[in-house]
């Protein structure tokens, strides 16, 4: 009744073009935001703040560099968690060489030593497409991991061979480490998440975008209307790597605190491009459902056979996680292979039209 | 210079001062091997009758493993544990037919790898949830497999081999002949083959693509059963074996993913190459290369035959 386009007139091209043409999902967003950068901090408990928040925030980032390699650009991936891995030693190793410098900036910088290694692993998606370069990624997965493990310059040679995250501050208050409050932690997250996604939004709203996704339907075609093949998904190996860094650099730095070298394994892998499938491969809002729905699932298990009086053992809640999220897997692809970002749109175009639909 | 000497000289003259260790090592890479050239039969016999690239095979052996051992230890005699497996694995593939290949009938191939994710993970779930997450023990005298091991004298050393190897090596033989014959025999092989070749051409002579997809994933219930006892009685039962599992990609790829002798040397190749390269050149790089070596062997190789060794020319170069 109230979400309807009817009046809105656009008098520019640009206007018509916009992410967002409708005046009421403008609104909604700036609702969105005003609520996670204002009422969020000021109302939740820390517990909400550290086991909810920031983890959906963090893998929601990764999930959307996944996204940008493997659902716009259809290059499937399983090297995520090593590129994650990547991020968060490159930060540890930056902030204990150049301790002076924000720590802000050394997350964002600590993305880039991601993307090279991500061109690096990239480079034989010139020659070979599908399994064959799902197998090439697992090599970089299995590779990094090891590396993290054997490389213990990466350590600063720590003889428990994982990573403990020194305290840094921001404007004088603590951002990391043991002192900081989960609020300061929450509110730099999300800035960069924010800036981020936008970013992301941009990217794949443009004609980056376009080129990803006209690769990703049709490579020959693709490469007939004039688009350089390499070097779109070189781009999108590149910039996928760095939103992953990114998020591995928070993850460790702003959730963690410490890091043991085994965190980066197949499974953080294997998470992320869950989140990707059942969020919707192919869409930024979609990355953010699938961070919720897979990371929730879990907590919303326990929380609900806790509620109901059963009293049930962790690692029978864990098992039947395993295999709600298998079942739920084979179930979107086969009733909405778009994933949850497509039943949202569903939903907003049923609304549209709501209560008269015809 | 000197680094160059210890990676192209000295592995080499540590294998002529102690040609014992080098077949021994040899040994342990064949008998790898021949374990990754199991998983990656079950994966070649999915991939070829329904171009389905079945990521679930290595969960599969666990699962069929864990099952045998779990009903065991119920108390069923073993043999008849052995026949109630193949029923569960059976009903293992209608399942998957029914549930999961009919309705994402006709979707591009990577929906499908994605699903057998799911099915992974469903796997996954459901065998901790019956059977526990700890490691069990394979009942390999139960089911009359040699143990111990021979200690053969050879150039001055000796090597052993253990017993159970030598049974791994025969049974896998033994069925791969049967899995040939089947193939190339019988009518239901014919039908296989058939539909391997085009799934509208299989349809039009009246093959039912349903049946025939029932009869390959049971015929890789079997392949994953025999791997898991083979693999559970040189080690234990346990799901890191799902992570190993993924080792059948890279021998994919050496031998080409639609041939059968391929999936077989592949796998000898990257158990061999693995054991080798940990043993004489992983010293030099910190030990544990065996974690990924197999997969940087595959990468090599794929730049230079993507097809793989047997393959046939299907991949699309772009």
């Amino acid at each position: 009744m109230f979400y309807r386009e009817a009046g809105q007139f656009k008098t520019t091209y640009q206007a018509d073009q916009a992410v967002f043409p409708i005046l009421q999902d403008r609104v909604g967003l700036a609702l969105i935001l005003i609520g996670a950068f204002v009422l969020i901090p000021l109302v939740a408990s820390d517990f909400f703040l550290s086991v909810v928040m920031i983890p959906l925030l963090i893998l929601a980032l990764a999930s959307i560099g996944l996204n940008i390699l493997t659902g716009y650009t259809g290059l499937l991936s399983l090297g995520t968690g090593g590129f994650m891995g990547v991020g968060a030693f490159a930060c540890y190793k930056l902030t204990t060489l150049f301790p002076g410098v924000n720590i802000v900036i050394w997350i964002l910088v600590s993305g880039f030593f991601s993307t090279a290694l991500g061109i690096l692993f990239g480079l034989p998606s010139l020659r070979i497409k599908g399994f064959y370069l799902t197998v090439a990624t697992l090599a970089a997965q299995f590779f990094l991991d090891w590396s993290f493990i054997r490389i213990q310059w990466l350590t600063n040679y720590n003889t428990s061979g994982a990573i403990e995250v020194p305290t840094r501050t921001l404007f004088s208050f603590p951002v990391t480490g043991p002192n900081a409050t989960p609020q300061f932690r929450y509110l730099v997250i999300l800035a960069v998440v924010t800036l981020l996604t936008w970013f992301a939004s941009n990217l794949v709203h443009g004609r980056i975008g376009r080129m990803w996704m006209a690769v990703r339907d049709m490579d020959l075609a693709a490469e007939l209307i004039g688009i350089p093949l390499y070097r779109t998904k070189l781009l999108a190996f590149a910039i996928s790597s760095y939103y992953c860094g990114v998020a591995g650099a928070l993850m460790v730095f702003f959730w963690y605190g410490s890091a043991e070298p085994g965190v980066f394994n197949i499974d953080q892998s294997f998470t992320i491009l869950f989140m990707v499938i059942i969020g919707g491969l192919g869409s930024l809002t979609g990355s953010f459902f699938g961070a919720a729905l897979i990371y929730g699932l879990p907590i919303m298990m326990k929380a609900v056979l806790h509620g109901l009086g059963i009293n049930i053992l962790p690692a029978t809640v864990e098992h039947l996680t395993f295999m709600t999220v298998g079942a739920l897997i084979v179930l979107v692809l086969i009733v909405e292979p778009l994933g949850l970002a497509r039943l949202w749109q569903i939903t907003k175009q049923k609304l549209r039209v709501w209560p008269f639909p015809y | 210079m000197d680094i160059l000497y210890k990676i192209l000289i000295d592995p080499f003259l540590q294998m002529g001062q102690a040609p014992d260790l080098l077949v021994q090592t040899l040994w342990e890479g064949l008998v790898s091997g021949v374990l990754y050239s199991l998983i990656a039969l079950g994966f070649v016999l999915i991939f070829k009758a329904s171009g389905v690239f079945n990521f679930a095979q290595g969960i599969m052996v666990v699962f069929a493993a864990l099952t045998l051992v779990g009903l065991y230890e119920l108390g069923v005699p073993a043999f008849v544990a052995l026949g109630l497996t193949i029923v569960v694995m059976f009903g293992l593939a209608v399942a998957v037919e029914r549930l999961m290949l009919r309705p994402l009938v006709n979707q591009p191939d990577i929906i499908l790898f994605m699903a057998t994710f799911g099915l992974t993970y469903f796997l996954i779930g459901f065998g901790e949830l019956v059977f526990g997450g700890n490691p069990k023990k394979m009942i390999a005298s139960e089911l009359y497999l040699p143990s111990g091991a021979y200690d053969i004298k050879m150039f001055g050393g000796f090597v052993s081999l253990q017993k159970i190897d030598i049974a791994a090596a025969v049974i896998v033989s033994l069925m791969v002949i049967s899995l040939a014959v089947f193939f190339q025999k019988t009518r239901i092989g014919r039908a296989l083959r058939a539909v391997a070749d085009s799934h509208k051409a299989a349809l039009s002579v009246g093959i039912s693509l349903e049946q025939i997809w029932v009869v390959v994933w049971f015929a890789a219930g079997i392949v994953a059963l025999v791997t898991g006892i083979m693999w559970g009685a040189r080690s234990e039962v346990s799901f890191s074996l799902q992570i190993i599992a993924l080792k059948a990609l890279p021998v994919l790829i050496l031998g080409g993913f639609t041939s059968i002798p391929g999936a077989i040397i592949g796998g000898l190749i990257i158990g061999i190459g693995e054991k080798v390269g940990e043993f004489y050149w992983g010293p030099l790089l910190g030990s544990g290369i065996e974690s990924w070596l197999a997969y940087v062997i595959a990468l090599i190789f794929l730049l230079f035959r993507p097809q793989g060794l047997f393959g046939e020319k299907i991949i699309e170069r772009i």
